[in-house]
């Protein structure tokens, strides 16, 4: 039980962090310039884009680490996966918001049945779930169930979007295996946002497993003097 | 025991217990008749937009009363106290899983006998025809909601708020099985050749696969104390 300060490390984080996340906020709206035929709402790009990004990454992490808890039994990881799909689902909702508001003006509708865009949002449905089912578990069962659910989730996407993808695609490919499809500063503003945007994400989960190790510790040390009271009164 | 004699242990208790109450299939059976009428009244389905509908009114029935099922699957094990001397059982995890997968798998497959017949009567359909390729479908699908659920019920079944967890873990994690399910059970009512539909049972079979070999991997720790 040790409740330590935060490290040298954790604070030159967030410091990057918020320099990073300022230099993107720059970078999008003075020094990229405005698109010629969507105009203004293309800015939102350089948000949707690295939410979507971190998303996803968030959500292998919780993969990764369920796998890594029911392998070492290591409570950390239980913690890691558990702070990832928070983080995650909050990132998801960023891109099914950002999402609509670009979509509106420019293909005239908020949404589409879209390939990338149902599996989002089945994406979005599965953490959820993962989050309510953790809420609602038995203590001594509930990282098994949560580790298990993190597995099924991530391996259920690839076939989700299998399926979803039999209807016709129109969500813009901008990211092509030739090379990504817009000019050079906005390339660059893209570049800038999606590294700010690691940063912040990393921020995040570094403070919320902080976060959560501590309301363990706290709920250790309220039983350890419940404890001590029963102990009295004897 | 054998495997195969441990298995159908379970799955005999199972089957008996229901023979004896019929609770399960009876309100099974009736939620899906009403499905079907509900839907009728609903959206108001005439001759011309059947074959547009037909497959998803189907398919809703289907899962929503296979969905009472799974609830039952290991919820009637936690009524009657049981669960504890299921799990406390020297047979493998695999075991119970594969003998309460089979269960569910089979109340489900009379219940959708039953919805299929009272379907043709209710919405004039011949199936005759293409009973072969639609009963491969739902095989496949049910194969696939059941062993998914599966697994889920045995998670909600220890959870504070079982029955709705149960809704909310399967439908986003089935979403291929009811896309590929609906979709091929569209081009056989539609008088297409099951060929046509050959990518969908493809996928259907694939998804079984994966979620059998992911529930062997991962079905012990769920039920582990």
């Amino acid at each position: 039980m040790t409740l330590k300060r935060k490290s040298a490390a954790i604070i030159t984080l967030e410091l990057a962090t918020c320099v990073m996340m300022l230099t993107a906020l720059y970078a999008i709206f003075i020094y990229a310039p405005i698109e010629k035929t969507m105009g203004l709402v293309q800015k939102i790009f350089y948000i949707h884009v690295p939410s979507a990004f971190l998303a996803f990454f968030a959500f292998f992490i919780t993969f990764v680490a369920s796998i890594l808890y029911l392998y070492k039994r290591e409570n950390k990881w239980d913690i890691m996966a558990f702070c990832s799909a928070e983080i995650g689902v909050i990132f998801c909702s960023i891109v099914l918001i950002t999402g609509p508001i670009w979509a509106k003006p420019i293909w005239n509708a908020w949404w589409t049945w879209d390939p990338r865009l149902t599996t989002t949002l089945i994406l979005w449905f599965i953490y959820a779930a993962y989050l309510i089912l953790r809420g609602s578990a038995e203590e001594n069962r509930r990282s098994n169930f949560s580790a298990v659910f993190g597995i099924i989730g991530f391996v259920n996407v690839p076939i989700t979007f299998l399926a979803v993808r039999l209807w016709r695609t129109i969500h813009p490919v901008v990211i092509t295996p030739q090379g990504i499809n817009i000019s050079y500063p906005m390339k660059l503003t893209l570049i800038l946002t999606l590294m700010a945007f690691c940063l912040l994400f990393f921020t995040l989960l570094v403070t919320r497993i902080r976060l959560e190790r501590m309301r363990l510790d706290v709920e250790k040390i309220r039983a350890l003097s419940q404890d001590k009271k029963i102990y009295r009164k004897e | 025991m054998s495997f195969l004699q441990k298995l159908w242990a379970i799955v005999w208790k199972d089957l008996t217990f229901e023979l004896r109450t019929k609770e399960t299939i009876l309100s099974m059976c009736l939620f899906s008749f009403l499905v079907l009428i509900i839907f009728h009244f609903t959206f108001d389905i005439g001759f011309e937009n059947l074959n547009t509908t037909a497959p998803g009114i189907l398919w809703v029935a289907f899962l929503f009363s296979g969905l009472m099922g799974l609830n039952r699957s290991f919820g009637s094990e936690r009524d009657g106290g049981t669960l504890p001397g299921l799990l406390l059982c020297p047979i493998s995890p695999w075991v119970i899983y594969l003998a309460k997968m089979i269960g569910t798998f089979t109340f489900m497959v009379i219940m959708e006998t039953i919805t299929l017949s009272i379907f043709t009567i209710l919405y004039n359909i011949n199936l005759l025809p293409v009973l072969l390729p639609l009963g491969l479908i739902i095989f496949l699908g049910t194969l696939g909601f059941s062993s998914i659920g599966t697994i889920f019920s045995a998670m909600s079944v220890t959870t504070r708020a079982r029955d709705v967890i149960l809704s909310i873990l399967v439908f986003p994690i089935s979403v291929p099985v009811i896309l590929a399910s609906v979709k091929s059970t569209g081009l056989i009512l539609g008088g297409r050749s099951i060929t046509e539909a050959y990518s969908w049972l493809k996928l259907l079979a694939a998804f079984d696969l994966i979620f059998l070999l992911l529930a062997y991997i991962t079905f012990g720790f769920i039920v582990e104390e």
